[in-house]
């Protein structure tokens, strides 16, 4: 496992999500503390292109070792893409929760949405990490 | 270790029949030439000790409740009387066959019968049915009855609600019975919320599906009123026997207004469990339920004698499995309920909430720091502590605690559920134990802590003893090897 690690450019959920946000567009995956609780990962399950994700609900799921876990969408919107790569070896969820771990590409309904989200900080704040 | 089929030689036998005396038919008479095989099966060419010697060597690597203590929660891992395996064991029960006509089974349609009578008195509900195999299967039935009781009443409710805490096989039973899941959060008391259940139990909610106590193992003391909502709002509600054994002879789920129970035979009422069971999830209903339960009922007679009734039940959903259920746990059940009678089986629970508190109390006291309670209540039935500040402070897990109880002759407690706890462990003792095997235990969790103060790597490699060593759980499940190929075939 990598050590703990946060980076500054992305925005945060407090279900432990992150989105990194590009114009119209943004990409989601979880936490480096979301993997390191929920265990090595076993199985991803991520959804369809085309669907329709809305903020604060689950649009995924990965199955750990420990147990079955929703993954929540920080910010609404269209998938565009899914990391068929973390379908097919959903270790690197674990190895690289913010860069090759993605889940989700996503067209934003709102890219003005993004306004509620942590800033890494906060976030580090609400882990009691600060 | 070898498999069966590498041991032995070709040819080599545990048993020769004497030649028949009675004509033999040519196969080519019985079995069509396109249907018979062309090589001979291949099946293990053993002698008998190498038989014996196998499978006993086999149970030796085993870890079960005959040879340790095995506090694993919500599953009630209690001592198995062996008066019950004598009963169980008498020709009149063992042999018997499920065709066997009721005339010549009287005994055994007597024994349900008495069983089914003793259930109904436990659970406060007046009408059982036996068929159910295991908890899961009679949380299915009573999904199946409920959605019977409703279309009847030309109600259409799509949703069921779980609190979050639920056993893993809630949703699952609801998924199955083709409803939607909705989950309802626990309140900082660890019961309930209340609030979230009024929100959300509306016309289309079917039944909520409760455990009382809870698996947090804190028993709801909100229940009337939340029967009170649920059934205002004309849902069923389900009790998930898991964790009956907290209350047995001490309150009754009918007196708390739930309309259907499951009793897990082989949890609450003492049976070999685990690794296949079989298991036993016998259900009891309110009256409004009674007409929707499954056929063929078993029915006393005026004479005293019993049959089975194929319409028993006018409104029935039918069977749900073949014959009357699994006899040898009904046999068992009966046995124990007998044995201990009904104060006896008072005080069965309040031993067991008396041995979970003990325990909490102590543990409390040797790993209160680094293994807190993640409620602070009197527990009823089991207790839910957390690994967090143990992973934090110690930099080992909630597993490599459970892997490194091994290496100490424990079987571990439930480890990473209920989810809502952050690394959780789940410990049920049960009435069986003694003071000495449980102040024994708390010895060795607090022996695995100093330890890891020292060295955190012992128990992070953990387990040191067993047959085999930490599994790699995640390559098993990312990339299972389910076949093994003999040698011959590699």
């Amino acid at each position: 496992m990598t050590d703990p690690s946060y980076p500054a450019e992305l925005l945060y959920h407090p279900a432990h999500d992150w989105a990194r946000v590009e114009g119209e567009a943004a990409t989601f995956g979880i936490t480096w503390f979301a993997q390191d609780a929920v265990g090595e990962v076993v199985f991803f399950a991520p959804p369809a292109v085309g669907t329709r994700l809305r903020k604060d609900e689950s649009y995924a799921e990965i199955e750990s070792v420990k147990a079955v876990s929703e993954v929540v969408a920080p910010l609404s919107g269209e998938v565009i893409e899914v990391n068929a790569a973390a379908e097919a070896e959903p270790e690197i969820i674990n190895a690289d929760p913010y860069g090759a771990g993605w889940m989700v590409k996503v067209r934003l309904d709102d890219p003005a949405e993004a306004e509620g989200l942590l800033a890494v900080a906060a976030y580090r704040e609400m882990l009691g990490d600060a | 270790m070898k498999t069966i089929f590498e041991r032995g030689a070709a040819g080599r036998r545990a048993f020769v029949a004497p030649p028949t005396e009675v004509p033999e038919t040519p196969l080519a008479e019985l079995i069509p030439e396109a249907a018979r095989r062309r090589t001979p099966p291949r099946l293990p060419q053993v002698s008998e000790p190498e038989i014996v010697r196998h499978y006993v060597n086999l149970s030796k690597r085993n870890f079960d409740l005959d040879s340790g203590f095995y506090p694993l929660g919500s599953c009630t891992m209690k001592h198995n009387p062996r008066l019950h395996e004598r009963v169980a064991a008498l020709p009149g029960n063992a042999k018997l066959h499920p065709l066997q006509e009721p005339e010549a089974s009287q005994g055994a349609l007597e024994l349900m019968w008495n069983l089914g009578e003793a259930l109904a008195e436990i659970a406060g509900l007046p009408h059982v049915s036996l068929q159910p195999s295991a908890g899961s299967h009679g949380e299915l039935a009573g999904l199946l009855l409920t959605r019977a009781y409703h279309e009847e009443r030309g109600e259409r409710r799509p949703k069921v609600l779980t609190p979050d805490t639920a056993h893993g096989t809630n949703p699952a039973t609801v998924t199955m019975a083709g409803y939607e899941v909705v989950k309802v959060g626990t309140s900082a008391e660890g019961g309930v919320d209340l609030d979230d259940l009024r929100a959300k139990a509306d016309a289309e909610v079917a039944c909520l599906m409760l455990t009382n106590p809870n698996t947090l193992g804190l028993f709801d003391p909100n229940i009337e009123e939340i029967a009170a909502i649920v059934h205002g709002a004309g849902a069923t509600l389900y009790y998930d026997g898991a964790n009956l054994n907290a209350v047995m002879g001490v309150t009754r789920p009918g007196d708390m207004g739930f309309d259907i129970v499951h009793f897990n035979l082989h949890k609450t009422f003492t049976q070999p469990h685990g690794g296949g069971g079989p298991g036993s999830g016998p259900i009891a209903v309110s009256e409004r339920i009674r007409p929707y339960l499954m056929n063929p009922r078993i029915r006393r007679r005026e004479d005293g004698t019993f049959d089975l009734d194929p319409e028993g039940y006018e409104k029935s959903i039918g069977r749900l499995r073949g014959y009357q259920g699994n006899y040898g746990t009904f046999v068992r059940a009966y046995a124990y309920i007998c044995s201990l009678g009904g104060d006896g089986l008072a005080e069965a629970s309040e031993t067991a909430v008396l041995n979970a508190n003990y325990l909490k109390a102590r543990l409390a006291e040797v790993a209160g720091e680094r293994l807190p309670a993640a409620y602070e209540r009197i527990c009823g039935h089991e207790f839910c502590l957390s690994g967090a500040p143990m992973k934090r402070a110690l930099g080992i897990a909630t597993l490599d605690l459970a892997k490194r109880l091994l290496d100490h002759g424990y079987h571990p407690p439930t480890v990473y559920f209920p989810l809502l706890v952050e690394e959780a462990l789940l410990f049920e003792p049960t009435e069986t134990e003694t003071k000495e095997t449980l102040d024994a235990f708390v010895a060795a969790i607090a022996a695995i802590l100093a330890e890891a103060e020292e060295d955190p790597e012992i128990a992070r490699t953990a387990p040191h003893t067993t047959p085999v060593r930490r599994l790699d759980e995640a390559g098993a499940a990312r990339r299972p090897v389910i076949r093994q190929l003999l040698e011959e075939d590699q």
